[in-house]
């Protein structure tokens, strides 16, 4: 009998419709794997064994009755717990929420609960997904299913959607949501050789997702392929009132419209990424993608993006400013945790419960944000960032007359090991360099794995596309993904 | 622009998050080396451009003015609301003693 477990989101949903296997079978796969792998990857922060097969005895129920079963009918998923969800705790990996129990659904779980998806559990992450690594989340690193060829040493599994991308690269879930506010689907899908998607800002609703920066978070699917990242991503998108920036637009087919056949379409190479000391992996990976696409009937065209060292730097200010804000809520007063010193005012509680709850990145963001909105620094900093973000997107729309898609790398290297990086903030931001930019500017862009590096870890290509062509950006990571032929996982050690 | 201890003793009293001397301590390279780095972006020439505001566009709507619309975010779930809280006494949100 097959491995479920080896199987993606398309394979399960067949299989179940088909009668092949029940779903019941599929989500005590799932659970029993999740359970074998938690100690030692520590990707999730909240088993829901029981949610998984509950909603999988439903769609066996639907099945046996006839009735039509939804997109995802059987398949069971790893949920970031960054997204609110009734009943099961959501923490955003942070000690000020650890106990926090939403009476709410995030309405991008919902989706997927609608449409026949079963939960395995809530996914570690960076705490507040402020994070490259993993290593900010309060409830432990996650460790990367791989490895260096010959090393034991622990790997990051990317950030912040780390518990995302260990879980659905180990082969414990088929899929996993995640959620991207400056790379924080692609670099970790990257790490680990998956694919993940960032659609269009507004695309998928915010409501019930734990906030960070609202003018740059974006959910989005991680999965093993092109094809299930369409399948998952046309679940959890669609028009929510209840988020002022949610896009009242139809969602189109993009499983169905996926076409690997790239005639007649403009690829840009943007000059700007190619940087000075880039790996030597990393640039072979990107040559070999101009070729893929160019096979695949693509006119290859070098652009410029004029403002891309800018980007980072206008993020590492925009992002802070967003978070100050969005955590002032975080208050000792209506959720979470509260450190109530003996004899002090209201003042000092939220000071004590602020500094008892968050983690030092949380906070030096907080501190960031703060002072580049205080009076006096506001024009000089976040104005300034606001302004070169508009240069930003309008690089990218002046590329877009020209081409359809660029293609470029996801991230500087591959995955580095846990504690590499955590003693300078600063060269932690620098691995989010090439996925920024998409970000700011509100574009569909998506990681897919393309290879290899010489210590046989995955490296990814990042293809970024104009406002609502998610579609062309899942075509062209399919011609890639029928090209690269990326078969590679990770050894089970655990 | 540079940091010193007392500058970074008032955004940490702004953000409200207490912090010991030590941690600020700590905290002044960390933030001049970030934005000693974001200081770059002064050399871009903005003249004429409108910072961002909505990175796509997109119309804002008015809810219908109806309560309980939508029975998620309506009225009537005080019981909810106050489900997590800290210290939900008597149907309120309870906090220490503000006024003497």
């Amino acid at each position: 009998m097959t491995n479920l477990t080896d199987l993606g989101v398309a394979a399960i949903r067949s299989g179940v419709a088909k009668g092949d296997f029940t779903a019941t079978e599929v989500a005590g796969a799932f659970n029993a794997a999740v359970a074998e792998a938690q100690d030692a990857l520590n990707a999730f922060i909240t088993l829901t064994p029981e949610l998984a097969l509950e909603a999988a005895a439903a769609i066996d129920a639907d099945r046996a009755a006839g009735k039509s079963l939804g997109k995802l009918a059987g398949v069971p998923i790893g949920m970031k717990d960054l997204f609110a969800t009734t009943g099961t705790r959501t923490t955003a990996a942070s000690n000020i929420l650890g106990n926090f129990v939403p009476p709410y659904e995030s309405t991008v779980s919902q989706k997927l609960w609608d449409a026949g998806a079963g939960m395995l559990g809530k996914l570690n992450l960076d705490q507040f997904a402020m994070g490259s690594s993993n290593e900010t989340s309060a409830f432990g690193n996650v460790i990367s299913p791989w490895r260096r060829e010959g090393s034991t040493a622990q790997l990051a599994p990317g950030g912040s959607s780390g518990g995302s991308s260990a879980a659905v690269s180990a082969r414990i879930a088929p899929a996993a949501t995640g959620t991207d506010t400056g790379g924080s689907i692609r670099q970790p899908a990257a790490f680990t050789g998956i694919s993940g998607i960032k659609p269009t800002y507004g695309r998928c609703s915010r409501w019930g997702i734990v906030a960070f920066a609202s003018s740059l978070d974006q959910a989005g699917p991680m999965a093993r392929d092109v094809r299930d990242c369409a399948i998952m991503l046309e679940a959890m998108a669609g028009f929510d009132p209840k988020d002022s920036t949610s896009l009242d637009m139809p969602v189109p087919e993009w499983e169905a419209n996926l076409n690997a056949d790239l005639r007649g379409k403009k690829v840009g190479i943007p000059r700007e990424y190619r940087m000075d000391g880039m790996d030597a992996d990393v640039a072979r990976t990107w040559d070999e993608g101009i070729a893929w696409l160019k096979d695949a009937g693509a006119e290859i065209v070098d652009i410029n993006l004029a403002h891309t060292k800018y980007a980072l730097p206008a993020y590492y200010i925009i992002a802070p400013a967003e978070a100050s804000s969005n955590l002032a809520r975080y208050d000792g007063v209506r959720y979470g945790l509260r450190d109530l010193p003996q004899g002090a005012g209201l003042q000092d509680m939220y000071a004590a419960t602020r500094a008892a709850g968050f983690g030092a990145e949380v906070k030096r963001r907080i501190m960031i944000g703060t002072y580049v909105l205080s009076a006096g620094f506001y024009d000089a900093y976040y104005t300034q960032a606001q302004k070169v973000r508009t240069l930003i997107s309008r690089d990218f729309m002046d590329a877009f007359q020209t081409v359809d898609v660029i293609l470029a790398p996801t991230a500087p290297t591959a995955a580095f090991g846990l504690g590499e990086m955590v003693s300078d903030p600063l060269a932690m931001y620098l691995n989010d360099v090439f996925a920024v930019p998409a970000s700011l500017a509100g574009l569909p862009a998506m990681s897919v794995p393309a290879g290899l590096d010489r210590q046989g870890l995955p490296l990814g290509l990042q293809l970024i596309g104009r406002p609502f062509d998610e579609q062309g950006v899942l075509d062209a990571g399919l011609a890639i993904e029928a090209r690269a032929g990326f078969t590679a996982r990770p050894a089970k050690w655990w | 622009m540079s940091v010193d201890t007392a500058t970074v003793a008032r955004i940490a009293a702004l953000a409200r998050i207490k912090v010991t001397d030590d941690e600020i301590a700590a905290m002044v390279p960390e933030l001049n080396g970030i934005l000693a780095w974001v200081e770059q972006l002064g050399e871009v020439n903005v003249e004429g451009i409108a910072p961002m505001t909505a990175v796509i566009p997109n119309q804002q709507r008015l809810r219908a003015d109806v309560i309980g619309a939508d029975p998620l975010t309506g009225g009537n779930v005080r019981d909810k609301v106050l489900s997590n809280a800290p210290a939900g006494e008597h149907g309120f949100f309870g906090v220490p003693k503000v006024i003497e």
